[in-house]
Formats: structure tokens, sequence, C-alpha cells
């Protein structure tokens, strides 16, 4: 799976379950959770779809809004394996 | 241990079993993630607490003074809290600061705390020290002055007058600040005796929290009842647990951990987000309890946590529920150990017309689910009042009145405030029934949202909406609204706006979540905006919330 196919899964996912509104026009940069657009809680529901959806294990101490806050930040994870 | 029967053994809090034997069994086990346990025994505790005392009293500060402990949730904010309490002073421990909130708003609140409530000191970390210091009128103390500026063998204990206040607890929010709940050390100490009675505590009970220190489940229940009955205790900070949630198994699996409680939405959280590598092989038999408390509960998420950890080792019967609230210290009732809540279905339409909670098949139409919040515990008189303070039958619905040992002394410094009518009773603004002498609750009478365990007063939200540039100053509405995936209530805003422009738009919506994000302690699910007089209000003119709820969701519900 490509870069922007993995970007436009995770997009989807985010302004669909988590922000709950599709028409949400997030960009790569934004602050998802500094933000205001989700809270700390939605940390976990993406290291469970990221495993379901990419089969990539985001440990513990890798799931925290410093490193997971925003789309590039998220993309750029899943892409390490 | 605290019991019913050894009640007169204990005069105030520092009476506290784990204080008072301080040998090296361990009091507190606190867990970080990817960090190693720090365990913590009781003669460490003792030992610490009492440097702490030393150095406010080295500070300055005098019995009755009330402290704010304004930690993030660490053990420094523990020490800060009993060390206080040991020199007789009155703590209360503050909301912490999320990464996400705007420090500024935050520092600016507890400055308003300590004016409001005329706070002697303010105990904080390190970090927030410097920042604190020019914005409050009370002296600003941080943990390194604390360990530092007292030796612990100096100090003697000042055990205050039973009656004494022991500590305040707020609710967050500006409405929340204005009411500090003040509990004396009878009212605790009643209320830990009969509490440990109703779960049939043990002395071998592990108690595993990851409950916040400034809401009453996680104060009482999750830290003064396992310090004071000398039970260890397993924490960890709730901003590492939501978002690594298979700590809380883990923590139970690692130290045999016997109790623990849980707002409703925390049953779904786990189910839905610990992810199966995180839970296999660990064994949560040794639970005796998991006790469903501060919001409405749902059998749902109840079965859904059964089903899904069921591999794990957790059966129907752990699944206990307790109703409480601040002003009673903790806990009105609470289920019977060892046996499922009970579950009973009745008919919604007469519950809505009638307010009847008449019995009903599951498959009616109407039929809906309510689960039992179990007995009054001991020393707890529990009462339904119709709107003209009768008495209602059983099954029929009406307010939660409560009558006990462990009631409020009042509210802080709040005299214009009476908590009680003529006779003691407490109205708790709370809904309910009673079937065969069980507590079931179906809603509220004050305009409080509880989103995930958390109480919300939603005028708090909108005067932050209300500031945002772009929104009709007035015109804005927010609601919880009932999530059954998430088990708990999401908040929802509408607000009006003059501007039809799509990009505009976008840019307040934007704007109306990071306001709030930063002002407040919750996350708005859903921002909707709406043209000029949208918005519906009552014949009093006030903005009617239930009927823009209703308007909102005709409106939305075809939006995929």
């Amino acid at each position: 799976m490509n870069e922007s196919t993995i970007r436009e899964i995770l997009r989807t996912y985010i302004v669909r379950e988590l922000i709950r509104d599709v028409s949400y026009p997030l960009t790569n940069e934004e602050g998802i959770i500094s933000g205001g657009l989700m809270d700390s809680f939605s940390l976990a529901s993406l290291g469970v779809f990221i495993e379901e959806q990419f089969d990539v294990y985001i440990p513990d101490p890798e799931l925290t809004v410093t490193q997971m806050d925003n789309l590039d930040q998220i993309v750029s994870r899943v892409l390490q394996g | 241990m605290l019991t019913l029967a050894s009640r007169e053994q204990y005069t105030t809090l520092l009476d506290a079993d784990t204080l008072k034997i301080p040998d090296d069994r361990p009091a507190i086990i606190y867990l970080e993630t990817n960090q190693a346990p720090v365990i913590v025994t009781r003669s460490a505790l003792r030992r610490r607490i009492h440097q702490e005392a030393a150095s406010l009293v080295n500070l300055g500060l005098h019995p009755d003074d009330l402290v704010i402990i304004a930690h993030t949730q660490s053990l420094e904010s523990i020490y800060a809290f009993w060390g206080a309490l040991a020199m007789g002073a009155i703590p209360s421990m503050f909301p912490t600061l999320t990464d996400k909130l705007d420090p500024d708003v935050y520092m600016k609140s507890m400055g308003e705390l300590v004016r409001l409530s005329d706070a002697a000191a303010v105990l904080t970390t390190d970090e927030f020290a410097p920042v604190l210091r020019p914005l409050v009128t009370a002296p600003v103390f941080e943990s390194a002055r604390l360990a530092t500026s007292s030796s612990s063998s100096l100090f003697v204990a000042c055990q205050p007058n039973a009656a004494n206040i022991a500590f305040l607890q707020h609710s967050s929010g500006t409405t929340g600040l204005q009411k500090g709940v003040a509990l004396s050390h009878a009212a605790v100490l009643n209320q830990i005796a009969a509490y440990s009675d109703a779960i049939a505590l043990r002395e071998d009970d592990v108690v595993v929290s990851w409950l916040p220190l400034y809401h009453d489940m996680g104060l009482i229940a999750g830290f003064i009842l396992p310090l004071v009955q000398g039970v260890p205790l397993v924490m960890m900070s709730p901003f590492d647990w939501v978002s690594h949630p298979a700590l809380l198994l883990r923590a139970i699996h690692d130290y045999a951990g016997t109790l623990c409680w849980l707002p409703n939405f925390a049953y779904n959280h786990c189910a839905h987000r610990i992810r199966r590598r995180d839970s296999q092989g660990l064994s949560l038999a040794t639970m005796r309890l998991f006790i469903n408390c501060s919001e409405p509960v749902h059998n749902s998420s109840h079965q859904l946590f059964l089903e899904r950890f069921r591999e794990n080792g957790v059966r129907p019967e752990m699944l206990g529920v307790s109703y409480a609230m601040a002003e009673n210290t903790f806990a009105v009732t609470q289920t019977t150990p060892h046996c499922a809540a009970r579950v009973e279905v009745i008919d919604g339409k007469e519950l809505e017309l009638n307010r009847y909670a008449k019995a009903a098949n599951i498959d009616a139409p109407a039929a809906q689910e309510r689960v039992s919040c179990g007995p009054p515990i001991t020393g707890t008189e529990l009462r339904i009042m119709d709107d003209s303070g009768n008495i209602v039958h059983d099954r029929h619905v009406g307010e939660i009145a409560i009558r006990s040992a462990y009631l409020l002394s009042g509210y802080y410094r709040r005299p214009d405030l009476q908590p009680f009518d003529g006779k003691g009773w407490f109205l708790t603004g709370d809904m309910g029934f009673l079937s065969d002498g069980e507590l079931f609750i179906v809603g509220r009478r004050k305009d409080l949202i509880i989103n995930a365990g958390k109480n919300v007063y939603p005028a708090d939200i909108e005067m932050v909406i209300n500031q945002v540039s772009g929104v009709r100053a007035g015109r804005t509405v927010v609601f919880g609204v009932a999530d059954e995936r998430e088990g708990t209530e999401l908040l929802a805003a509408v607000a009006e706006v003059l501007t039809e422009d799509e990009a505009e738009r976008r840019a307040i919506g934007r704007a109306i979540r990071l306001e709030v994000a930063r002002q407040t302690s919750v996350t708005l699910s859903y921002v909707h905006l709406v043209g000029p007089k949208w918005l519906l209000k009552t014949s009093s003119g006030k903005i009617a919330r239930g009927a823009n709820r209703d308007k909102w969701r005709r409106e939305t519900m075809t939006i995929p």
C-alpha cells in the first residue's frame, strides 16, 4: 500500500469515526488532539484501527499526543511498520 | 480495619491504618507506561507525608487553612494532599492541566478558585509554580520546596476535631468551582466504614485505579479508602490510561487486583480499544468487583465488557454498580457483592407519559433496560419524592432525596447555598425509582451532562462558544447526546452564525472546537452551525436545550 492510499484511509477514518463530520477538510499538519478535534481517548482507537487496517502494531509508549497529533505524523509512523 | 463495629476507634483520617502501622508493606504502587513501577511502602509514605506537613508548618500554614493542590496526577500530589491533612489544613484537589488545555486559561481559573475560596496556599509542581505565582493572591509552594524545607522527624501530627472539615471536593468548570463540597473527618470515616461493609472489603483486597483524584470516585474509592483501610493501592494517571487502556488490565494481572471502580464509558473504552495482543494471557480472575459508577449504567456496556474479557476471567458476578455523589462523600447505594446487578426491562412510553416504571417484555416496542444501582448502604436513608415533596410508591419516578451520616457539612464559605431541607434531606437532582428496595436511575432534573464520568455544566461550554468570533453572542446551545458505542453522553453544540460563506463557517467551527478544548476539560463531538433564528426558546426566553436537541437530531440524522 502506498503513502497516499494510507493517508486517505486514515483521513477518512479520522473524519468519519473520530471527528464525526465527514465533510471536515482535515489537513495534513492540523493538530487533531491539540486542535480539539478529538480527545486523547481516540489515540487508543487509532492504535486499534492501524493494527486492523495495516497490520502495524504501535506500542503504547508511541501512542502519545506528541507523536500522533497530526496526519503527517500518523502516516509516517504507519510507514515505519 | 475500619468497620461499622470498629468505627469508634477512628477519630480522623490521620488514624488511617496505612499510616498507623508504618512497616514495609506496599501502600501505593504507581504505574506509568514504559517506566518501572514505583513502590511506596507504608513507612516511606508516612515519612514523606510528615515531611510535607512539617514543611507546610514551617512555611507559615495553620490548621483549617484551605490548601489547593494543583499537581499533575502523581505521587507528589498524594504527598501534598496527605501532608496538608496531617498538619490540620483543608486540602482540595484541583483538576490537572492537560495537553490540550490552554495553560493561561488554566492558571486564570486557578486564580479564580483561590480568590473565591480564600485559599491560604497553592501546592504545585516545580514547573507550574513560577507561572502560577504572579496569577494568584495566595503563596505558591512547589514540590521541591516542600520536600526539603523541613525534616519529617520534627513533625508531630495535629489531630483535628472529628467535626472539622477534612477536605473539599470541587467539580470542574466555572459552575463547579463556586461550590466546594466540604466534608468532615467524621463524615468521610462514616462513609468508609459503611461502604467497606457494602462491598465486603477484606484485608487481602487490592484496589486498582486510573481515576482522577479531583473526582469523588477517584478521591474516595480510588485513594482515601485503600489508605484508610490499609489495603494496597495500584494507581496510574488517567491521562496515561485513556491513551493506553491495557495498562489497567496489566495492573490487575501483575498485582492480583480485586477492586476497581469505573465510569460506564470505561467498559466500552476497554472493550473496543484494548488490542487483542495487549490483553492476551492477562488474568482478571482475581477481581471481586468492577464497580460501575458516576454516570448512567448501560447493561450493553457490561455485556460488551463481559464478552470481550470472558477469556481473561471476567464473570457476570464481578460487575457491580454504585450510585454515588460528592455531597454524600461518595456512595449512596451499592449492589450486593458476588451477585450480578439486577436488570429490569420497563416500558419507555409509560415511563415518559406517567413516570411509572411498568415491567415490559424485552421485545416490546418501547422496552428499555435499566440496571439496578443496588440498595442504599448502611446509614443512608433514601426517598423518591414527587414535585410536591411527597414520597412516591415503588416503581413511580421522582427525585432522589437522601439523608445520611456522611453528607457534606455545607458548601465551603457559601452560606447562601443551603444544601438541605428543614429535615436534613439532600435533594440530589437525579430522578429514579425504587423496586424491591433497589434504586434505578432514569434521568436528571439538573442541567448537567455526564461525559466520560465528568460532570459538565452546559452553560460553561456555551460561555466559551459565545466568545468565539463569528458566533452570535447568546445564540448557542450545548447538550448531551447518548452514544451507545461509547457508553456515555457525547457533547454537541449548535451555534448561530451570520455568515453563509462555507470557508468562514469552517473556520468558525474549527475555532469553536479549539476554544472548547483549550478552555474546558472536554472535547465537542458535534459542532453544528446554523443561521439566525434557528434556536428555539422557552416561553420565558431561555434557550430550550431539549427542544433544540430534538431539532438538531431531526436536521442531522439524514447526514451520513
